[in-house]
């Protein structure tokens, strides 16, 4: 398949400016006349969905949670990017843009990011405007703190709540919108299938979770904002309701799924304490601004942090990364913790844990300082782990966080599926290799407010006003019965195996091979072991109850159902890719001193997967990166 | 460490509910409550029973979606958590846990634990927000706000919105959850133009979803997970006399949004 980013023409610096004039409107009477379905009320849906209200299209949000306002953007903690150089430190659009292009490894669309970088500082206008609470200075100005992978103070920050008070902000624009008419609100439901007419994505269907009733919803165009598929894994500090069904089911309907590899590890997580465990919990990265992350030099130390003398501590991030420290990027400091642990210097009764340490801060700042800047992750620390963080080191370790890869889209944010548009965490384009912290928030708000109000318009255009085609067109019907098919096959299995034994054992496959450090080796070895756990799945999964009720049991096997096939794609793209970059650390592929080791010349690329069914191998097609503006460089922190 | 549950199980809304008693064996104090449910219902399944169903999502305390009254208490026995960050190691080993859903009558219930929260929805709704489209806005510091009150709005902006307030409420009274909204917007010089507008058409929408009147007795902020301070109650009463008081005259005519 040829793959057309639709990248303007022109200097970098102008590309959005120009585009946004050369793109197609819709005029004000023709917008109330098209529909435009988004599926997801994140920082990006939500964002989205009250944009496009406002502009005067009809919008159907589509949520699976009771209410808009608890999608999983509500945890980030830290905060959001932006290029304001409130600080007068040296920031420009040109530096966020640049170390983003470089967090990500030089695997991320140089043109989408410097748009990123560009729209960054009317976010957080807009946010200001809507009420968001961020942190400020007594004469009444913004303050900013810094994080991982710059050396610039840009991130903005509501306390450590900063996604709530976003998502709020924009869960408030959303509600103005459903009171004003402009926008129908549908909680509590699930979207099983992409429904495609001619070509062209024209509804969705979807499951009541209350009553279980499949229906068909028609609209002009439809909007995916699912965020990611990190819990493919099972333990990750996702949502436990976070899932990739959406974004699975357009790419079994042709959505190409671009770099699936690309898993984000993130550094500062609470250990693992037991198999009953749920989910993991993240600890802000703004943690590391002030806390110094150690272990001690000896192996197998077993006293307790106390009684370790400075002389016998290994502060190996500051050790190994002295001009970026403690705040080196997610993926380089996800991986010197692996390395310390593996090497038997790890902490906690595991062994699998770093220490996270304050105590210096404390005495230069004072504990009310500590207090006032993160007092809420450490009550949240100390709720899970019943230790004090201001008397002992937090312990932290690297879990799942975030999914750089998604489904493939063009500069305008849609599919290579006419009239799809994906944004947020469901798409691939910005973060190449690696995220850098308070990137994610900015760019669900950049697609959803400022970008993609504009881009869908130019597909609209093209679609004459009233001709979307009636719910109950024969490709509806045929969704619904396929949707109808697949619950009652999960239903009729009436196996020995919970659906959550099966999630577990397919993260433990993941997690040890293709987690942290993969091999071609460990590639094969899940390759191997995915496709018979997916068949046993259809043999002896066991779901309880009956499809038209409230199904809990249903809804999680229907995930898994579909978890279980996108490993597989998962471990193809990282067993495909045979350099390392980014969070991508294959360990034949590294620099003396242990870095990832990039191969531009033969994967300077978007791998765009194309489903050719299940069990079958998929189609690469390659979208070349070209960078017209950056020099591709090895990546250095030191 | 071993507890017995008694826990409300219920098909719908239109069929009788009853408690039901389940051992969960084998339990590891550092398991959150949620994970100790999740045991009980693979366990449950194994046997080829119907699992528990109940609310949960971000398991950390910030989405809200948890909910249940656990031995009376809505969100359990420690202070300042939500049901998500309740940990068996508050609970005596041999101990039997009573577990039901918030219940009020703007609540309907929809499931076991699970009840239908939306009125909150139409609550913001009716006025909660700051009706400012995209692209509008200034430069983010053209809008000082001083420091005290940036702070006292993070405070009431805290919440949830998860109903425990109202659960714990004899009247099942939503004052906490409308003050906390209003007070937050109200606070900032963003949310002032609306201010008047605000306040009268979230109670209104508040009245009309069936919550109770308020008594002040301050159970919502004793089991708030966010402690979030009855003060933004007296705060709102503040803002909703004055409202009634200016509504007619001049005030009302620069209302704009919806």
């Amino acid at each position: 398949m040829k793959l057309d980013a639709k990248i303007p023409l022109g200097p970098l610096t102008s590309k959005w400016d120009k585009h946004k004039t050369a793109i197609r409107l819709v005029n004000p009477s023709n917008k109330r006349k098209y529909e435009i379905i988004v599926v997801g009320t994140g920082l990006a849906g939500a964002s989205a969905a009250a944009s496009l209200a406002e502009l005067g299209y009809n919008v159907k949000s589509f949520c699976i949670q009771d209410s808009p306002r608890r999608a999983h953007s509500v945890a980030a903690q830290g905060g959001i990017n932006a290029a304001k150089n409130y600080q007068n430190d040296g920031d420009s659009v040109y530096r966020l843009f640049y170390d983003t292009i470089k967090g990500g490894d030089f695997r991320s669309r140089e043109a989408n990011v410097h748009r990123l970088a560009e729209v960054s500082v009317n976010i957080i206008d807009q946010c200001v405007a809507q009420g968001v609470p961020f942190a400020r200075e007594y004469s009444g100005y913004l303050t900013n703190r810094s994080f991982g992978g710059a050396q610039v103070s840009r991130t903005f920050y509501a306390r450590g709540q900063t996604g709530q008070q976003l998502l709020l902000g924009a869960y408030q624009a959303l509600m103005r919108q459903v009171g004003l008419g402009q926008v129908t609100l549908f909680p509590r439901m699930e979207m099983l299938e992409l429904v495609v007419v001619n070509g062209h994505a024209k509804g969705i269907v979807v499951r009541d979770m209350v009553t279980g009733a499949i229906s068909s919803h028609s609209a002009d165009a439809v909007v995916l904002a699912t965020g990611g598929y990190g819990n493919t894994y099972y333990l990750s500090t996702y949502g436990r309701g976070s899932n990739a069904t959406a974004i699975w089911r357009a790419y079994k309907k042709g959505a190409l799924f671009a770099n699936p590899c690309f898993t984000q590890i993130h550094p500062t997580c609470i250990p693992v304490s037991g198999d009953y465990q749920s989910k993991l919990t993240l600890m802000s990265e703004s943690l590391r601004n002030d806390g110094r992350v150690w272990v001690p030099k000896k192996k197998g130390d077993k006293r307790s942090p106390a009684e370790i003398p400075e002389d016998d501590r290994d502060y190996y991030l500051e050790r190994k990364y002295p001009s970026y420290g403690n705040l080196a990027p997610r993926d380089i400091s996800s991986r010197a913790a692996k390395q310390v642990c593996d090497e038997g210097r790890g902490v906690g009764e595991t062994g699998l844990g770093v220490y996270l340490d304050f105590s210096d801060a404390i005495k230069r700042l004072g504990r009310s300082n500590i207090e006032e800047r993160y007092g809420n992750l450490f009550d949240m620390y100390h709720e899970i782990t019943h230790e004090d963080a201001y008397q002992t080191p937090m312990r932290i370790f690297p879990a799942i966080h975030y999914m750089m890869g998604g489904l493939w889209v063009d500069y305008n944010l849609m599919s290579n599926l006419p009239g799809l548009y994906v944004i947020g965490e469901a798409n691939f384009s910005d973060h190449g290799a690696n995220r850098l912290g308070a990137s994610a928030l900015m760019q669900g708000l950049a697609d959803g407010y400022f970008v993609l109000p504009y881009t869908i318009g130019d597909y609209l255009a093209t679609q004459k006003p009233g001709s979307r085609p009636k719910p109950d067109a024969g490709e509806f019907k045929q969704a619904e019965q396929e949707t109808n098919d697949r619950v009652e096959k999960l239903l009729a299995v009436h196996g020995k195996k919970t659906v959550t034994e099966f999630h577990k054992q397919l993260g433990r496959i993941l997690w040890e091979h293709c987690g942290m450090a993969r091999t071609e080796k460990s590639l094969k070895e899940a390759l191997a072991l995915i496709p018979p756990l997916r068949e046993e799945f259809w043999k002896n999964v066991n779901v309880p109850g009956e499809g038209e009720e409230l199904n809990q049991s249903l809804e999680r096997a229907g995930r898994v159902a579909d978890y279980l096939e996108l490993a597989e794609l998962i471990v193809y793209d990282a067993l495909m890719r045979d350099e390392s970059c980014g969070c991508h650390f294959r360990e034949e592929h590294q620099t003396p001193d242990g870095e990832c080791q990039r191969n531009d010349e033969q994967y300077a690329y978007v791998a765009a997967w194309e489903f050719t069914g299940v069990g079958k191998t998929p189609i690469l097609n390659k979208e070349p990166l070209v960078y017209e503006e950056v020099h591709l460089a090895q990546r250095s922190y030191k | 460490m071993n507890v017995k549950l008694r826990v409300w199980r219920q098909r719908d809304a239109g069929t009788p509910g009853r408690f039901e008693t389940y051992e969960a064996k084998d339990i590891n104090p550092n398991m959150s409550f949620l994970e100790m449910l999740d045991v009980v219902n693979e366990d449950l399944t194994r046997r080829g029973r119907e699992p528990i169903t109940f609310d949960h999502d971000c398991r950390e305390g910030i989405c809200g979606m948890c909910s249940c009254v656990i031995n009376g208490e809505p969100h359990g026995p420690e202070n300042k958590v939500a049901t998500c960050q309740t940990y068996m190691r508050s609970f005596r080993d041999g101990e039997t846990i009573t577990v039901e859903p918030f219940r009020a009558r703007a609540f309907p219930l929809i499931k076991d634990l699970i009840v239908n929260r939306s009125a909150f929805d139409r609550v913001i709704q009716a006025g909660g927000f700051v009706s400012v489209s995209t692209g509008s806005a200034p430069d983010g510091n053209a809008i000082l706000v001083p420091k005290q009150n940036a702070d006292l709005a993070m405070d009431a902006a805290a919440c949830i919105g998860c109903g425990a307030c109202v659960a714990a409420c004899k009247n099942a009274s939503a004052m906490l959850f409308v003050a906390a909204k209003v007070s937050h917007l109200n606070l900032l010089p963003q949310g002032r133009p609306e201010k008047e507008k605000r306040v009268l058409a979230m109670v209104q929408q508040m009245d009309e979803e069936g919550f109770g009147a308020c008594t002040v007795t301050g159970s919502c902020e004793a089991v708030c997970p966010k402690g979030i301070s009855l003060n933004f109650i007296a705060k709102m009463n503040r803002d909703y006399f004055g409202a009634l008081l200016g509504v007619g005259g001049k005030k009302a005519n620069t209302l704009t949004g919806a």
